[in-house]
């Protein structure tokens, strides 16, 4: 996979998916300041998470800026198989996006 | 706080096509053009609208030594649970992630979170039209927000 700023794990156990993923984010609040410049940082985090699973949607959420920089995100769900794919993707308040995809394992 | 009160109503009532909508009918561009503005900027946190339950688990530190990173996990055991919400009491801005789930989603969720100090973190999870919540406090001795 190049160079990506989402790792997922997904493991399939008994009927479960446990699926673990961290993100490359820095996750600015918008109350920090730069201390050199003295200057705000301006805010810069997650909204939106999507999780899919083979194309169909399994979990979504919505995330405020006091999620961790760098965030860490897991959930459990039912109802895949191994082999299946399952995707992540991201959209900060900038308006970018990012997304990957693992086989669940 | 009056768009907030509303958006945990309509939450719970007629808005429940608009979380079924959240829940994968619609694309990813317009459930992200749906994030909760009035509600993640709320400077204050109202859930008064839900019974307190002893179904749900909320998994965090008792002491966090560094607020920046608070892990963070909330199970519950409540039948058809629709989302968990996180807040975080004392925070600027309390609401801190609201997960969605599909009806192939277990009721877990687990992340890390920013505290600014000693607070009680609160779980809401819906479901089958109610509100549900539990608390735990986290004590932190360095804050997470600001420099």
């Amino acid at each position: 996979m190049a160079k990506n700023s989402i790792k997922i794990r997904a493991k399939l156990k008994g009927d479960v998916v446990t699926v673990k993923a961290l993100i490359k984010h820095p996750m600015e609040t918008g109350l920090r300041k730069n201390k050199k410049t003295g200057k705000m940082i301006p805010a810069h985090f997650i909204q939106n998470i999507m999780c899919e699973n083979n194309g169909k949607s399994v979990m979504n959420a919505e995330w405020g800026a006091s999620v961790s920089k760098n965030p860490y995100l897991s959930f459990k769900f039912k109802g895949s198989n191994k082999g299946d794919t399952f995707k992540l993707t991201w959209t900060d308040n900038t308006g970018k996006t990012e997304s990957n995809e693992v086989k669940i394992k | 706080m009056l768009d907030r009160r509303n958006f945990l109503k309509s939450s719970m009532g007629a808005g429940a096509v608009a979380i079924a909508a959240s829940c994968g009918i619609l694309t990813p561009i317009s459930v992200s053009a749906a994030w909760n503005k009035a509600a993640f900027e709320a400077k204050t946190m109202d859930v008064s609208g839900a019974t307190a339950s002893d179904a749900i688990k909320i998994k965090a530190p008792d002491i966090a030594e560094n607020g920046a990173v608070v892990p963070v996990t909330i199970s519950t055991t409540i039948a058809d649970a629709e989302s968990i919400s996180i807040y975080t009491e004392k925070n600027g801005t309390p609401l801190t992630a609201v997960f969605n789930f599909g009806d192939m989603t277990e009721a877990y969720a687990s992340t890390r979170i920013k505290m600014g100090k000693t607070s009680n973190v609160v779980a809401v999870v819906n479901a089958a039209g109610k509100q549900y919540k539990a608390h735990k406090e986290v004590k932190v001795t360095i804050g997470g927000c600001g420099g």
